[in-house]
């Protein structure tokens, strides 16, 4: 009873929205075409071309990902193969303290120390106060504790006797590392990567505080941009009357975003059920 | 014997190869560091936001009313009531006396009446906590030559009044007692939902399901339910919890008169969104915790004749309690951090009230803020700086319990 429970709620994500979604393309101002390739969004001139919204949501993406994967690997790398036991023990509650502090925690940390920052090294006239930058770089340290933690997994489960192997043969302790065991674990860390970029993909309240509002395609990280999420806070954040086309397309970004963020989810346990290597 | 022979390339690389791995070892190690220092940089931003000088200007000094060379110490209750009134409106008086009369109100109460509601502060000008102590002179000639007559103090924005004064539109006035209880009621909601919903599903799946092709799918599909982003179940809460089934969660079928309308942005769709999010959670940490209890305990009680039932009741779950209780505390301080799906499912943030039951309207902790970063004036930035300490001792508190709970599972 309970767990059919779990499947009711998919089914009511997918119905639910599904159905106001719907309720948005089968509208006359809109069509399907120009949801997905249009490049304006602008509900107020019946304009919805979701490719505004995307290009902003990928460059948040990007930049996280650019402060989330190198450092959430070498941290990995560190924690599994050069750490002590009592270092260990002082960097792991760390990251999990990095990762239990709340995302508008994030937000205002992206707004009042990432922003000024950026301002201060490229100068006021080319960085805007709302920036896609500052809020990227910022969901990239909340995303990097994930990163570290799955890679960690990842690379302790490489058994121990193929760095013994590799030592053996001469390797030095990095080349084991990086040619050895990051190799053997490249399922477990293709998984985290795509992770991370689903949860940088759904992660909402650092860029609808500090990416800025309105819908824009640009390709200057300096300028405001709205992604998906941050458009669905600020919309549904201020009064919205039901069954209105911009309510309903607010449930059609929304689906975009839960197959969006399904797939990779689903590509990654793929992934690692595939290409794990077992070693007996 | 012959000795080792080792090609040319090794032997006129291995000192290079070995600069190299210190090279990367440094690196490596650089990036570890840097990680730790995110930490210390985010919190040292907020800590920074909340303490500093402030200037504060107040409509009239206080020597103008109570005279010169006497501070408001010297005064007893009845003289500072008697003060209080001979300076605002009738009307401004009764009102307070309305809200809690002046003989319950102790003198320090009444004293602070004085002070917010007759020399009634305004911050001019704040400064942040790196700024009051590196720049402290200047700060005190900025004083000193700008605002001769206003009162410059450190002001800790944390503080007792801050956490016991509701929302207002005034810094001065402004604390987080509405948002902090609109945190509890929210989270009691979801615990009361989701709790019972999650462990009986983990039950089902670990002791009852079969391995057949149904419960997988229920497998993987907790297992994707948990990657979903926050904002599509506050989606989710907004289309069932507050549109179709508005009737029950604004209170509307109890007849219930405390709403001040009809629409379903209530504590109760608050709490059952929350108890959607964090049910996956739940269902996979209890999960994790039956799985550990060992069979021989199972077997033990079969063999003594106790049906499943009992054996589940009596054995298996007192068994990985401590384990389920450590997953439904992490859930829930990620149900207490959670903002996005609150704002799509809440919308109204700027609420003064208490709530006063299931179906009032709410704010939480985060939202509050959300809302405070989001105002351009500084004051509120600090304001937002106190809240989040309130909200990260919150959560460090439970992160404590359940640490402690797990080691205990240990042992």
């Amino acid at each position: 009873m309970c767990a059919a429970f779990s499947i009711l709620i998919t089914f009511g994500i997918i119905y639910e929205i599904g159905k106001e979604a719907l309720l948005f393309f089968g509208s006359p101002e809109v069509n399907i075409r120009e949801f997905l390739f249009g490049t304006r969004w602008q509900p107020q001139a019946a304009d919805f071309g979701i490719l505004p919204l995307l290009n902003a949501t990928l460059t948040t993406t990007l930049f996280a990902m650019i402060v989330a994967l190198p450092l959430g690997l070498g941290v990995a790398i560190y924690l599994s193969e050069y750490a002590t036991k009592r270092i260990r023990n002082l960097l792991k509650p760390v990251l999990e303290i990095l990762a239990g502090i709340p995302t508008v925690v994030y937000g205002f940390f992206a707004l009042t120390f990432m922003t000024p920052l950026l301002r201060s090294i490229f100068g006021t006239d080319v960085v805007n106060i709302y920036n896609t930058a500052s809020a990227g770089l910022v969901m990239g340290i909340l995303i990097l504790p994930l990163v570290a933690s799955m890679c960690e997994d990842a690379l302790s489960a490489v058994p121990y006797n193929l760095r013994e192997a590799s030592y053996g043969l001469g390797a030095t302790k990095i080349e084991t590392a990086l040619k050895i065991v990051v190799p053997a674990a490249i399922s477990g860390l293709a998984s985290a990567v795509i992770l991370a970029l689903s949860r940088a993909v759904g992660e909402t309240m650092i860029v609808a505080m500090a990416a800025g509002a309105g819908a824009k395609l640009t390709f200057n990280p300096f300028e405001s941009a709205e992604t998906m999420t941050g458009h669905i806070v600020r919309i549904s954040g201020g009064d919205l009357s039901y069954d209105s086309i911009d309510y309903n397309s607010l449930f059609a970004i929304a689906i975009t975003l839960f197959f969006l963020t399904l797939l990779l989810n689903i590509a990654s346990q793929k992934i690692v059920k595939k290409f794990r290597r077992r070693y007996e | 014997m012959k000795a080792p022979q080792f090609s040319p390339y090794f032997e006129n690389n291995l000192k290079g190869r070995q600069r190299l791995g210190g090279v990367w070892m440094n690196i490596i190690r650089a990036m570890t560091l840097m990680s730790v220092l995110f930490l210390a940089v985010l919190l040292l931003t907020v800590i920074n936001q909340t303490f500093g000088y402030v200037i504060i200007e107040t409509e009239l000094s206080p020597e103008e009313i109570i005279g010169e060379n006497r501070t408001f110490s010297d005064f007893n209750k009845l003289e500072l009531i008697a003060i209080l009134q001979e300076n605002i409106s009738k009307g401004r008086f009764s009102t307070l006396e309305r809200e809690k009369s002046m003989r319950e109100r102790s003198r320090d109460e009444v004293s602070d009446l004085i002070y917010l509601e007759v020399l009634q502060p305004k911050i001019v000008e704040t400064w942040k906590l790196w700024d009051s102590i590196t720049h402290a002179d200047e700060i005190r000639q900025e004083h000193a030559t700008n605002y001769p007559k206003a009162m410059l103090i450190f002001k800790s924005w944390l503080s007792s009044d801050f956490i016991r004064s509701a929302q207002s539109s005034k810094p001065t006035e402004a604390g987080v007692r509405t948002a902090l209880l609109g945190s509890i009621w929210s989270i009691l909601v979801t615990i009361v939902v989701a709790f019972p919903l999650g462990v009986g599903a983990a039950t089902y799946l670990e002791e009852y399901a079969i391995d057949n092709r149904l419960n997988r799918i229920i497998q993987t599909n907790i297992n994707n339910l948990a990657g979903v982003p926050s904002i599509i179940y506050g989606m989710l809460g907004l289309a069932i919890f507050v549109r179709a089934l508005s009737a029950l969660t604004s209170g509307q079928i109890f007849g219930d008169s405390l709403t001040t309308s009809d629409n379903g942005r209530t504590l109760l769709s608050a709490g059952l969104t929350l108890a959607l999010l964090v049910l996956p959670i739940i269902i996979i940490n209890t999960q994790e915790a039956i799985r550990a209890v060992p069979d021989s305990l199972r077997q033990a009680s079969y063999g003594l004749g106790a049906t499943k039932l009992q054996t589940i009741w009596h054995h298996v779950l007192p068994n990985a309690l401590p384990g389920i209780l450590t997953g439904t505390i992490l859930a829930i301080s990620r149900a207490i951090g959670e903002t996005a799906p609150l704002v799509v499912v809440g919308a109204a943030t700027y609420i003064t009230f208490d709530p006063k039951g299931l179906f009032s309207k709410f704010t939480t902790l985060p939202i509050q803020i959300y809302q405070w970063s989001s105002r351009p004036q500084v004051e509120f930035q600090h304001l937002a700086g106190a809240a989040i300490l309130v909200l990260l001792t919150l959560l460090l508190t439970l992160n404590r319990i359940a640490i402690l709970l797990r080691n205990r599972f240990k042992n």
